[in-house]
């Protein structure tokens, strides 16, 4: 069984994802950075592949991005990193990237790579649902990869349907319009958006991700989904972090407890 | 034929690879745009603020001196003549109308040599809307002018301070900013890049380039197909514009002048066809220069509005089928035409257009063969950096 299967039929509530950029802040600390977010406790452990250009990313993820390729970060050098980590990690793992360092690496040799080192599930914000289906389900399918679609505030009921129907994972709750770490907190319209959606009765589970960084809004969109996605915070925990291990599950019982 | 197909595909380029966040505002324009632009309302007034606006039609010149040096029959198709001093605000104009038919209420636009955020801001003024231009830090150095004159037209200029600090960053910024701010917000992209429906969107409201070429030249020359088109290509709208109309007509050579920036091999170059290969960059799956593992490389060129790793989808579809001739044009090389331009003729042509010029020696063509040479806009925005140059 897929992991994030697993994962939410087991746990409904207060599920925590939280992402970080591969080869950031050092190339190395990939593995012990995973091992820290399981650690902390941490239901899902988001990879972001670095690329140049990240549209959908704020500042603080952009920067994270290109230190992470000066480092010499790269989808190979990943997978490399990745052979084994199965031994040590047991949440549900998550590639989260754009989709060109993707095609230059090949698709299905990256789907293969990915069943390989034991990845659970895709986010690839730059692919669209209709291209999904007409060139990618059958594959990532075949390599038993959910593939996560993102929703935002602007998207109709019609297609929010529409990608309910299309996905098996769970569904990425933009919590507004906006690029990753530009709002923090949680405003009033934006609770109505999740309530709007809350009602809509999805067959998937719902993570609120963008602007979640502490206890309370942890909670908050806790309480209108499954749970949330942490990116720009945790990016800015790790940045300046002299002891990684102890940073990262401090931030992250920070946030649960 | 040469056509974008429904879902936004020139051969195997195109579509509309965006962040779900962008999908409504993309969906809207893609089932709008046509049916507003098919009607009477928005053609009168298109027409009008182009004629009467813009200033066009913009002459098709013949150039006596350059046609004896170079023994063909040279026209300059006078782009440069555009009220704001580039072919840039044909599209701005259309584009303009079209937001305001969509309701919206604010304007944002990427700009490389500033010359479509001048354009943008015109209209900007024109319809009283708020208008704010991304460009390049070191864009915003070497095209000081323009950004005044942006700022003297009421718009906010944003530094994209990120990668190469020039076009693709602030390409980056500006789709950043349309996401943080989708629901009232147009934007207007300057050239046949983005995601389907843009590229094929700005090469129709540029296509009135070729469509004038088409009656001017059978005035002057009795035909309406020249036997060569040039033009140059960043992203690639002035191509495009003078391209279009003869897309499907394979006796009249394209020539796309690309910049090669100190040389295609150099490592600071911007020769997208020469260098590229399929990829994905805002929002389209074309020629891109990038990296083994995908990672976009900055490029360089000495023209701001030449100095980007991608190419419009359109055109790496002209390459890719051998419709369109793709030649690479080298800084010293393109800065020599221009002086050749100002000398011979009494033109001094934008850096981007003297790329173009230059490609008469990089060519063959028949004595007398008819060349239209598309001069895309004027050299004012570049003086500082023929000074910096100086040989002349």
């Amino acid at each position: 069984m897929n992991r994030i299967h697993y994962l939410f039929n087991t746990k409904k509530e207060r599920v925590l994802s939280i992402y970080f950029t591969a080869g950031f802040p050092k190339l190395e600390d990939t593995l012990p950075t995973m091992e820290a977010i399981q650690a902390g406790g941490a239901d899902i452990i988001e990879i972001g592949v670095p690329y140049s250009d990240p549209i959908a990313d704020g500042p603080t993820i952009q920067e994270s991005n290109l230190a992470a390729l000066e480092n010499g970060m790269s989808l190979k050098k990943l997978f490399d990193q990745l052979v084994g980590f199965r031994a040590k990690i047991h949440v549900p793992v998550v590639l989260m990237g754009y989709l060109n360092p993707i095609m230059q690496f090949g698709m299905e040799e990256f789907c293969k790579k990915c069943k390989e080192v034991g990845i659970d599930g895709l986010i690839l914000p730059d692919l669209p649902m209709q291209q999904y289906l007409e060139d990618y389900k059958t594959l990532f399918d075949d390599y038993g990869l959910v593939n996560t679609f993102l929703i935002s505030p602007a998207t109709s009921e019609k297609r929010i349907r529409e990608i309910d129907s299309h996905t098996n994972g769970f569904i990425y709750m933009v919590s507004s319009n906006s690029i990753t770490g530009a709002k923090t907190g949680i405003s009033e319209e934006q609770i109505a958006y999740f309530e709007r959606v809350q009602a809509m009765n999805l067959k998937n589970p719902r993570l609120i991700g963008f602007g979640i960084s502490d206890a309370e809004s942890f909670s908050t969109a806790s309480k209108y989904g499954n749970g949330a996605i942490i990116g720009s915070a945790f990016i800015k925990t790790v940045k300046n972090s002299s002891n990684l291990d102890a940073d990262i599950q401090q931030y992250i019982q920070s946030v649960i407890n | 034929m040469i056509r974008v197909d429904e879902k936004g595909f020139y051969g195997k380029f195109g579509g509309a690879y965006i962040p779900e966040m962008l999908h409504p505002n993309i969906e809207e324009l893609r089932e709008n745009y046509e049916a507003i632009v098919a009607t009477t309302e928005f053609q009168e007034e298109f027409q009008m603020l182009l004629r009467d606006f813009v200033g066009r039609p913009t002459p098709l010149y013949f150039a006596k001196r350059m046609s004896e040096k170079y023994g063909a029959k040279i026209y300059f198709k006078r782009e440069d003549l555009c009220h704001t001093g580039a072919h840039k605000v044909n599209n701005t104009v259309g584009q303009i109308i079209l937001a305001k038919k969509l309701g919206k209420k604010r304007i944002i636009a990427e700009t490389g040599a500033g010359q479509h955020g001048v354009a943008t801001a015109t209209v900007c003024a024109l319809m009283g809307m708020d208008c704010t231009v991304y460009m390049g830090e070191l864009d915003i150095q070497r095209q000081r002018p323009n950004v005044e004159r942006m700022r003297i037209l009421g718009a906010k200029v944003v530094p994209a301070t990120s990668g190469s600090k020039t076009l693709k960053d602030a390409t980056n910024e500006a789709m950043r900013a349309w996401i943080n701010d989708p629901v009232g917000t147009h934007y207007i992209i300057g050239s046949v890049v983005g995601p389907h429906p843009y590229p094929e969107m700005v090469a129709r409201f540029q296509s009135v380039i070729s469509e004038e070429i088409k009656w001017q030249l059978k005035e002057k020359e009795g035909r309406e197909n020249p036997d060569l088109v040039i033009a140059c290509v960043g992203g690639g709208s002035n191509a495009a514009g003078a391209f279009y109309h003869y897309y499907n007509t394979p006796e009249v050579r394209l020539i796309a002048a690309e910049a090669a920036g100190l040389g295609v091999t150099s490592g600071k170059s911007a020769a997208t066809t020469a260098l590229g290969t399929p990829g994905i960059l805002h929002g389209s799956k074309t020629l891109l220069m990038q990296t083994e593992d995908g990672q976009v490389i900055e490029p360089h060129s000495i023209s701001a509005g030449l100095d980007y790793p991608g190419i419009g989808p359109v055109h790496a579809h002209l390459f890719d089928i051998g419709r369109g001739e793709f030649v690479a044009v080298e800084d010293e090389d393109a800065m020599k035409a221009g002086i050749e331009l100002s000398r011979m003729e009494g033109i001094i042509p934008a850096i981007e257009t003297a790329h173009a010029i230059h490609a008469l020696n990089l060519i063959e063509y028949r004595r007398d063969d008819v060349i239209v040479i598309n001069l895309s806009g004027r050299g004012d925005k570049d003086l500082e950096t023929y000074i910096k140059w100086g040989n002349y």
